[in-house]
């Protein structure tokens, strides 16, 4: 398995490294067709963004919600305002509607809707949402931005482990796969990929109920001990302990459904005429396996795996919610919970930047493995 | 795609399981919406203690009986009426003395939970009287009570301290089970109570509801909510597959329509879609359905509507445009351009029906991927307020720690059914895909 795993991420690095002593043109290319992502990915990402806040905010429903909220505070105050209580009740009252008034116009709720929106787009893209109605960062601290930022890093290791753990496995076993076509194990193989039509969360409860409940080999769920374990290495293998099941849910919810596609593209370029013509020449098969069959299905690989990452981010707030996991997607459900607005807006963008990023990312390892980007076709495109 | 090649399905015997299952699931819908409206159903899941009130709280299911040695109590629920009740009536001067049987066959390894009775009456002045005593299979007796009830009464039996105390200390569903010296394990046989209710006047009607509450009732287990969660099993199945078969359509069909107009269009119309559909793919799916359920309206149709619109520009498009453009190229497309058909004509009539073979597939396929997304947006607290589903008991059974508490089948009964469904789905749809388009999965 070890060598297998080496032959995938091995094949993009000899021939950039060619590339790239051949001549700077590649990589001004490469740079080029990086460039031209990113803008697009920014303007793809505000309007992204834009769509969410009108969904969010359509028939200024979190405006009515900001409203009450202004309405409330005000009258509260006035009602605690020793000062006002002099005053008759008509003059009270018209004093509290001139304050609201104020308060509104603050924060520019007199605003036409398209100027709102646009306002609090700026806001939103810079996580600027304010303060949370219930939720607090583990610091104390309101601020929806914080709160947000705070939940990342759990995700992040959460996922990304699960993405490389997912990905190695299914490339490797793909792999083998596809060079013992129509053997018992690849018919075993096949015969699993509709365990891949539940998701990870489903899988999840199972393997609490087995692991946690009934063997008590792992937590139910959680990142670390409590209290946390003080030393660096007790740390970590708490993490470990704790992150085994959520990682093991995702992955046995998508393995397998990659494996059949990924093996399926793996057995379609292998039947190209110019790997039989390597074969013929008598190349060795791990360089027809390398150069020839993984090199050029990379890309479609890549393609499909970013669906899959996409897909996993939003699979977050249920799976992070059945493994308590202290992340994002637990935060979104808490959120919910409490009907904490500002929260859910924020954690709707966030996420909106994950999938972006993501996509941006693997546009980039696209163009690094793709050859047409590199001979120049990719600005293009 | 003729009759001829979906018979060829039948060479697959995972595919036929799979459309034995889904036509067991329909059977069960249709069954369901029959056997217990809608309006009952809903109304009977919101419902309280006063509906419920015959069942225990978290019993599991009957079956588990059948694979344990030792045998838990059934919950057991007999009414005056039964067929199992007998009766006899003595008239007496100024009413009535009836005498009821309930016949108790005890043949579990330990103990029920509770025992009550609950009476409802009517009468026209004075209350009816009643006496009740336990006849054990030795033929011992035991007085257990005597009182007179009123138009709604409930007799709780553990909790009747002079009936403990003449058990040595032993609440009744112990005490009455036992001889007394060892209260630790039950005696089997058959139990008798014997209820004489004397009447008072002629048109005194006495109705009791004799229950023993066991670990035990139904063929689903109850809930927290002393709620059988049959109902929600049952009706999960209706919502679960009416939700899924839409929203598969649903975006299916507009993302086939939305690239057949781009390929055929082109040049800017499709630069723009695909332009969209990268946006669209930015859009975070979950959360913005999480947004609109907490926001808006978590009815069902609401969300239906919130996925298919969400996914009109989905990731499909690519795929299907990646066809439409050979389809495009078809000399049969070129000759309908020349007969001077109209754009609509050849995108609806020509294009669209060639990728149909795919089309169907796909969205078998993506049922599953729908039912279990409403079961998510259940568990995430944000199911349809009214309606009961597999999601739902998910929910609740997370909520009050199942799991940990071990009430194991409140958790795995739902789970099963989404996957049992999502299998069968998907099992017909690759064998479909298979068969309709043999040579793109030819592999």
């Amino acid at each position: 398995m070890a060598e297998a795993t080496s032959s995938t991420t091995t094949p993009a690095k000899p021939e950039a490294e060619k590339k790239t002593s051949a001549g700077s043109s590649t990589f001004a290319r490469v740079a080029k067709y990086t460039g031209v992502r990113i803008v697009t990915m920014v303007i793809t990402v505000v309007i992204g963004l834009y769509l969410t806040i009108l969904i969010a905010n359509m028939g200024g429903y979190v405006d009515n919600i900001r409203r009450g909220q202004i309405r409330e505070e005000q009258n509260t105050r006035a009602a605690n305002d020793p000062a006002m209580r002099r005053l008759s009740l008509e003059e009270r009252q018209k004093l509290v509607e001139e304050r609201i008034a104020l308060a509104e116009k603050r924060l520019g709720l007199d605003q036409p809707f398209m100027i709102r929106s646009v306002n609090f787009l700026t806001h939103a893209v810079v996580l600027d949402l304010g303060r949370a109605q219930q939720m607090t960062s583990s610091s104390g601290s309101t601020l929806v931005r914080l709160i947000i930022l705070e939940r990342l890093p759990p995700t992040l290791i959460l996922f990304a482990t699960a993405d490389i753990v997912l990905f190695l496995l299914a490339i490797v076993t793909a792999l083998i796969l596809s060079r013992q076509y129509g053997s018992w194990l690849d018919k075993f193989f096949v015969a699993l990929t509709p365990i891949s039509s539940a998701p990870g969360w489903f899988y999840g409860i199972f393997f609490i109920l087995i692991f946690a409940s009934v063997l008590h080999w792992l937590p139910f769920g959680g990142m670390v001990d409590s209290p946390p374990p003080p030393t660096k290495i007790g740390y970590f293998l708490s993490l470990m302990e704790h992150m085994a099941l959520p990682v093991l849910s995702i992955t046995f919810s998508q393995l397998f459904l990659n494996i059949f596609s990924w093996r399926t593209f793996f057995l379609i370029y292998s039947s190209e005429d110019y790997v039989d013509m390597a074969r013929a020449k008598g190349l060795p098969a791990r360089d027809v396996n390398q150069k020839y069959i993984l090199r050029p299905t990379l890309p479609t690989i890549i393609t499909s795996f970013a669906l899959l990452v996409i897909a996993m981010w939003l699979g977050a707030p249920i799976l992070e919610t059945i493994f308590n996991w202290p992340g994002l997607g637990r935060a979104l459900y808490q959120a919910v919970t409490a009907y904490d607005t500002p929260v859910i807006i924020g954690e709707t963008v966030i996420f909106s930047y994950l999938l972006a990023i993501t996509v941006f990312m693997l546009d980039i390892v696209y163009a690094l493995v793709d050859p047409r980007v590199k001979i120049g076709e990719g600005g293009s495109k | 795609m003729n009759l001829r090649s979906l018979k060829e399905i039948f060479r697959y015997p995972t595919a036929v399981a799979g459309f034995v299952i889904i036509l067991l699931l329909i059977g069960v819908s249709i069954y369901t919406m029959i056997a217990i409206p809608y309006n009952q159903a809903v109304l009977l899941w919101r419902g309280n203690e006063s509906d419920w009130y015959t069942n225990p709280k978290t019993a599991a299911p009957v079956w588990f009986n059948w694979f344990r040695k030792e045998k838990l109590p059934e919950t057991l629920v007999l009414t005056t009426g039964d067929e199992a009740v007998t009766s006899t009536v003595k008239e007496t001067k100024d009413g009535r003395i009836t005498t009821y049987t309930f016949p108790i066959d005890f043949e579990f390894d330990s103990f029920y939970d509770d025992i009550s009775i609950f009476f409802t009456s009517s009468y026209d002045a004075k209350a009816p009287f009643v006496g009740l005593k336990w006849i054990a299979p030795d033929g011992k007796e035991t007085r257990l009570g005597n009182f007179s009830i009123g138009r709604k009464y409930s007799y709780r039996m553990g909790q009747d301290k002079k009936l403990t105390t003449k058990l040595k200390g032993n609440p009744a569903e112990i005490g009455l089970f036992t001889d007394l010296k060892d209260v630790k394990t039950p005696i089997k046989g058959q139990y008798t109570l014997e209820m004489e209710v004397v009447s008072f006047d002629k048109n005194t009607e006495v109705k009791a509801e004799y229950v023993m509450y066991g670990k035990l009732a139904g063929w689903a287990g109850t809930d927290h909510r002393r709620r059988d969660l049959s109902l929600a099993l049952l009706w999960g199945t209706p919502i679960a597959l009416t939700f899924g078969l839409l929203a598969a359509v649903g975006t299916s069909l507009s993302q086939l329509i939305i690239a057949g107009v781009s390929t055929w269009f082109g040049g800017i119309v499709d630069t723009i879609i695909q332009r969209v559909t990268e946006i669209n793919l930015v859009i975070p799916f979950l959360p913005v359905l999480i947004m609109i359920g907490t926001f808006y309206s978590r009815s069902i149709f609401v969300i239906l509507g919130a996925v298919i619109l969400l996914s009109i520009f989905g990731s499909g498009i690519k795929t299907y445009r990646a066809v439409f453009l050979q389809v495009k190229e078809s000399t049969y497309i070129e000759a309908a351009k020349t007969y001077g058909a109209s754009n609509a004509r050849i995108i609806f009539m020509y294009m669209i029906p060639r990728l149909i073979p795919m089309l169907i597939p796909a969205f078998v396929v993506q049922i599953p991927a729908y039912v279990f997304l409403e079961a998510s947006l259940a568990v995430l607290g944000l199911g349809d307020p009214t309606l009961p589903t597999w999601g739902k008991i998910i929910d609740e059974s997370r909520n009050n720690q199942a799991l940990f508490q071990g009430w194991y089948y409140w958790v795995l009964e739902p789970s099963a059914l989404l996957m049992i469904t999502g299998l069968a789905f998907t099992v017909v749809g690759y064998a479909l895909d298979r068969v309709f388009n043999p040579r793109l999965r030819g592999q």
